[in-house]
């Protein structure tokens, strides 16, 4: 299902708070279909909690996501039904539904979401899990599994409806280099043959390179740089340098860069 | 006492260095008051370290007090100087503390009434839809939370008519009053043991699954990842169990009652010599249908309130493991709470109802 919105996610201006903490401070992204954005940042820094903000677990302090055209913040249950029927979310730990086997987590939206039938739903589900190389796995329960295929198993569930939008968050820790590159390289098929668009939170600088079409960079709660990767790369920002230091930087930069941490880092 | 102020960096370091200096020698204990402080580097952290090596030489308590969040993150880097932090005594007004409670028992108290909302509404939509109830789930919890539960149930009803029997025997003997064993068993085991033992045991068994599958589902994401599926977390897992738990209670309260009076009648034949054709014919005579349906009613009661804390236990829970732990407590203690307060209720109720 490719959608015809000019961008499959706006956010803008977006608040978030837990408690008397400000973790995300007027936040700004527009995704467009097709596109792969990934959000870089150091641990803490909101990169999760942005995710949950678009995908409506999470209400915004303020500003405004909107999912589709949708705003699932004030949507009422059927558009709001309707948006996240078009959306896939693969989290870090998986997720999986321990009570079910993989077969059946899978299929899981497709029953409860569509009404195709029970043979149907099964094809769907064996070409999905095909996809992810685990079509030896249809019987085992997620307690069975590796990290790594549990990641792929969530996966084929995220991606079981066809969605627009799939959201991956930390798609790649934990993972073997080769595993990591052959999701990789499905995240990018997933691109290009069904055109989603696909906001992936990550730390894997290699899988960065080979996946991401725009780079989000954020930092205590703020966007400190986007663009595609050279862009990014090229802002002179102290905690992006930092974050990209490592690639022969001259030596005065790098310097700057450890003066920067030093007075900044403690308090991510 | 001393108090700092405005940036602790290298700059201001030196100047603040002498207004330490000042402080030397044994002495009564001091408190580094850092509440005003808006910024610390490495060196304002060494300026404290420092400090507190030389009060320790001395022998003199020190303790850093009124850290700011922003800075008590940075001391926290360096463990020497972190570990000197005091914690933060709260002190409270009472009217704080109240209203703080308050506002936690209301914020409880919301949760329930939501959950028991959304439970309602996706049960009675959910029967006439196709795909609203999932039955399967609701035969696999009719096992869980019924069948399994049976033995114990009817072992310890049995076990209580029985011995109820025995101790109020040695009373009504004096009075030469035996027979009535038979209405003191028949009435108490249907009207009130029978529902409260059966909801008692299965709050410990049920109860603490449900708190203890839905707290796990929480910390693992499970059930965000429902949320972005679309799926109703109350319709998904609490509806099933709602349901199964409707019609297991009753039934599992039956058996109650009649293993509770089963072991009133063999300790009446053969320890009291009542005569077991007596003691059903008195049976008959004392019982009425209301006291069983009163029972019955109660135990559906005791069942929603069962299912509906330790679904609430569990959607609370938030961090790891222990959380999970200490969910699967809450709702036991929670739920045969709640039953025994809505049996004392039930109890009015039925008392000033007749």
């Amino acid at each position: 299902m490719r959608s015809t919105f000019e961008y499959n996610i706006i956010v803008e201006d977006l608040i978030a708070r837990y408690g008397d903490k400000t973790v995300l401070d007027g936040v700004n992204m527009k995704v467009r279909p097709s596109e792969v954005r990934v959000i870089l940042g150091g641990s803490g820094c909101g990169k999760s909690t942005l995710l949950k903000h678009i995908i409506g677990l999470a209400t915004p302090a303020g500003g405004k996501v909107e999912l589709l055209g949708v705003d699932l913040a004030s949507a009422d249950e059927p558009d709001k039904d309707a948006v996240l029927g078009r959306v896939g979310m693969l989290f870090q730990g998986g997720a999986l539904l321990n009570a079910l086997t993989i077969h059946e987590n899978v299929a899981l939206p497709l029953r409860e979401k569509t009404g195709l039938p029970g043979d149907v739903i099964d094809e769907m589900v064996a070409m999905k899990l095909a996809l992810v190389g685990l079509s030896h796995a249809h019987d085992l329960t997620p307690p069975e599994l590796s990290g790594g295929m549990k990641k792929r198993a969530a996966l084929a569930r995220a991606m079981a409806m066809d969605p627009a939008v799939l959201f991956a968050d930390e798609p790649s820790a934990g993972l073997d280099p080769i595993t990591a590159a052959a999701l990789d390289e499905l995240l990018i098929s997933l691109k290009t043959q069904f055109g989603m668009s696909l906001v992936v939170v990550t730390h894997e600088l290699a899988s960065v390179e080979t996946i991401a079409d725009r780079v989000t960079m954020l930092d205590k709660g703020h966007v400190i740089a986007e663009g595609t990767l050279e862009e990014v790369k090229a802002t002179p920002h102290p905690m992006v340098r930092a974050f990209f230091g490592r690639e022969g930087e001259g030596e005065e930069e790098q310097r700057s860069v450890l003066q920067a941490f030093g007075s900044d880092g403690g308090r991510a | 006492m001393v108090a700092l102020e405005g940036d602790l960096v290298v700059d201001a370091v030196p100047a603040i260095s002498k207004r330490l200096a000042a402080i030397a020698g044994p002495g009564e204990r001091v408190e580094v008051d850092l509440s005003a402080v808006t910024d610390i580097d490495s060196a304002g952290v060494a300026l404290l370290s420092l400090f507190l090596k030389r009060m320790d030489a001395s022998g003199r308590e020190v303790a850093l007090v009124r850290v700011p969040d922003s800075v008590k993150v940075t001391l926290e880097l360096f463990p020497f100087v972190g570990a000197r932090v005091a914690p933060d005594v709260e002190r409270r007004a009472v009217f704080d503390r109240v209203g703080a409670w308050a506002e936690g028992i209301a914020d409880l108290v919301l949760h329930f009434l939501v959950v028991a909302a959304d439970t309602s509404w996706f049960v009675v939509t959910g029967v006439f839809k196709r795909r609203g109830v999932r039955w399967h789930v609701m035969f696999y919890e009719m096992a869980q939370m019924g069948s399994k539960a049976l033995g114990v149930v009817s072992l310890i009803a049995f076990l209580v008519g029985a011995t109820m029997a025995l101790q109020s025997a040695a009373q009504l003997r004096q009075f030469g009053a035996d027979i009535f064993v038979v209405d003191l068993i028949g009435i108490s085991m249907t009207r009130e043991l029978g529902p409260l033992m059966a909801a008692i045991v299965v709050a410990g068994r049920s109860g603490s699954a449900v708190a203890a599958e839905i707290g796990t589902m929480m910390i693992s994401e499970e059930i965000d990842a429902l949320k972005t599926m679309g799926l109703h977390p109350t319709r998904f897992l609490v509806v099933p169990k709602i349901l199964a738990i409707t019609i297991t209670q009753p039934l599992i309260t039956a058996f109650a009652d009649a293993a509770g009076i089963l072991g009133g009648f063999l300790v009446a034949t053969f320890y009291l010599d009542v005569g077991a054709e007596s003691f059903i014919q008195r049976l008959q005579e004392s019982l009425f249908l209301k006291d069983v349906v009163t029972g019955l009613i109660k135990s559906v009661i005791f069942a929603w309130l069962i299912v509906s804390v330790g679904a609430i236990c569990g959607f609370r829970t938030r961090g790891g493991a222990d959380a999970v732990g200490r969910s699967t407590t809450t709702s036991v203690v929670a739920g045969i709470f709640a039953v025994i307060v809505a049996d004392a209720l039930a109890s009015l109720v039925f008392y000033f109802g007749d």
